[in-house]
């Protein structure tokens, strides 16, 4: 049984990585390669923006502080952040992320389907919610990989160097502290999360990377990447700029 | 001044009335977003559930039955939000379906594909995008008239 002190850490790791994603999504607004991708990577931002509300909604009443999840999304800095580091690295070009979405779907949509059906019954019911948009994600994503993957010399090309960058940030996603265990483990996870990705990676003539090299500190806080900070710059102006203001 | 409580059967027909903000010809009750209507005492308790969690149209959508209810007169009137069971195009009515395809959106199949362009009504149609112009439709075009047509997403 998680105590409200863990309870608050762990809706904060799941808010923080549909938050800190859908922005980076979300900056690729007007300026992906197609109008239909443009609509696509969007609305995959605004679901994942949806599912930042419930989570840091449901983190600030157990936190029971008076904050809400406006104040944990715009006001609240680098190290108090407890997103994966896989999901606040920077978008470069549309195959990169596209990968970074790929396994961060091939986790998400695990994870939602281990959480559904939780004790916790605003857990479970925020889990059954999420898991109808993000089974799409998960099918464009693996879609995208595929034919890009599969494409031409110059887009596997790409493709393969995105999932070689990339990879060091996949260990992360199933490392798990006492805060995890108390709610939901995710390193049982991985064999399901290794059958789906193989699956894919296979169709899409990519190489999976031998190391396992992860790198660590995102959920637990420990450490972010430099690019995190860069992103709430943007991204927390305008609430900091002018506090309470109201539309 | 209400001075006799409305029935219940009152209150969703009035519902019925609201249009959804984003695809006017159907109404709030045919999206079947709206799961209960219940008086507690002297308050209405209205139970919504949201399409899509980040839908940007909820917070209108709220406005919009708070508006109408007001406007029938009732004065002591509560929001639910209730996330689980999830909402599921399952919940759309049959007039609804209809009024969407009348509309040119292509209404949501349990095959997860539109059965017919809404246009033509030619069943040579191909997916271009699973996402379109809302988050609960996707783009679709029909090969024979070459229109290009929304899909309501079936979740």
């Amino acid at each position: 049984m998680a105590t409200d002190a863990q309870l608050f850490e762990w809706l904060c790791r799941m808010g923080d990585n549909s938050l800190v994603l859908g922005h980076r999504v979300s900056e690729w607004c007007g300026h992906a390669p197609v109008l239909e991708e443009d609509i696509a990577l969007a609305n995959t931002a605004l679901d994942l923006i949806g599912q930042t509300q419930l989570w840091l909604g449901l983190a600030a009443e157990v936190e029971g502080e008076g904050r809400d999840a406006d104040a944990l999304a715009y006001r609240r800095d680098v190290m108090d952040f407890r997103n994966l580091l896989l999901v606040e690295q920077p978008n470069r070009d549309f195959g990169h992320t596209m990968m970074r979405q790929f396994l961060f779907d091939a986790w998400h949509i695990e994870m939602l389907r281990a959480l559904k059906g939780h004790d916790h019954a605003e857990i479970s019911a925020i889990a059954e919610k999420s898991l109808k948009e993000v089974t799409y994600h998960a099918e464009r994503s693996a879609d995208t990989v595929i034919a890009l993957g599969d494409g031409t010399e110059e887009s596997h090309k790409r493709m393969q160097a995105a999932l070689d960058r990339l990879w060091p940030y996949v260990g992360e996603m199933f490392l798990s502290d006492e805060v995890d265990r108390a709610v939901c483990d995710p390193a049982p996870l991985r064999d399901a999360f290794d059958d789906r990705i193989n699956a894919v990676l296979a169709e899409a003539t990519l190489t999976r990377p031998d190391s396992d090299f992860a790198h660590k500190g995102g959920k637990t806080g420990v450490r972010h990447t430099e690019h995190l900070g860069h992103m709430l710059a943007v991204m927390q102006y305008l609430p900091r700029a002018y506090p309470d203001a109201k539309w | 001044m209400v001075t006799v409580q409305p029935s219940v059967a009152d209150v969703w027909d009035w519902l019925d009335a609201v249009p959804d903000p984003e695809i006017p010809v159907i109404s709030l009750v045919d999206l079947g977003i709206i799961r209960d209507v219940a008086w507690q005492d002297d308050t209405l308790i209205v139970t919504v559930t949201p399409t899509y969690s980040g839908c940007p149209a909820t917070t209108i959508i709220n406005l919009d039955i708070e508006t109408a209810l007001r406007g029938h007169g009732i004065e002591k009137l509560e929001l639910k939000r209730q996330l689980s069971p999830a909402w599921t195009t399952d919940w759309l009515s049959d007039k609804g379906r209809a009024k969407l395809e009348d509309y040119g959106i292509a209404p949501p199949q349990a095959a997860g594909g539109p059965q017919q362009c809404p246009h033509c009504k030619s069943q040579a149609v191909e997916r271009i995008s699973q996402f379109g112009s809302t988050p609960c439709k996707a783009q679709w075009r029909c090969t024979d008239c070459l229109e290009p047509f929304d899909y309501f997403k079936c979740i």
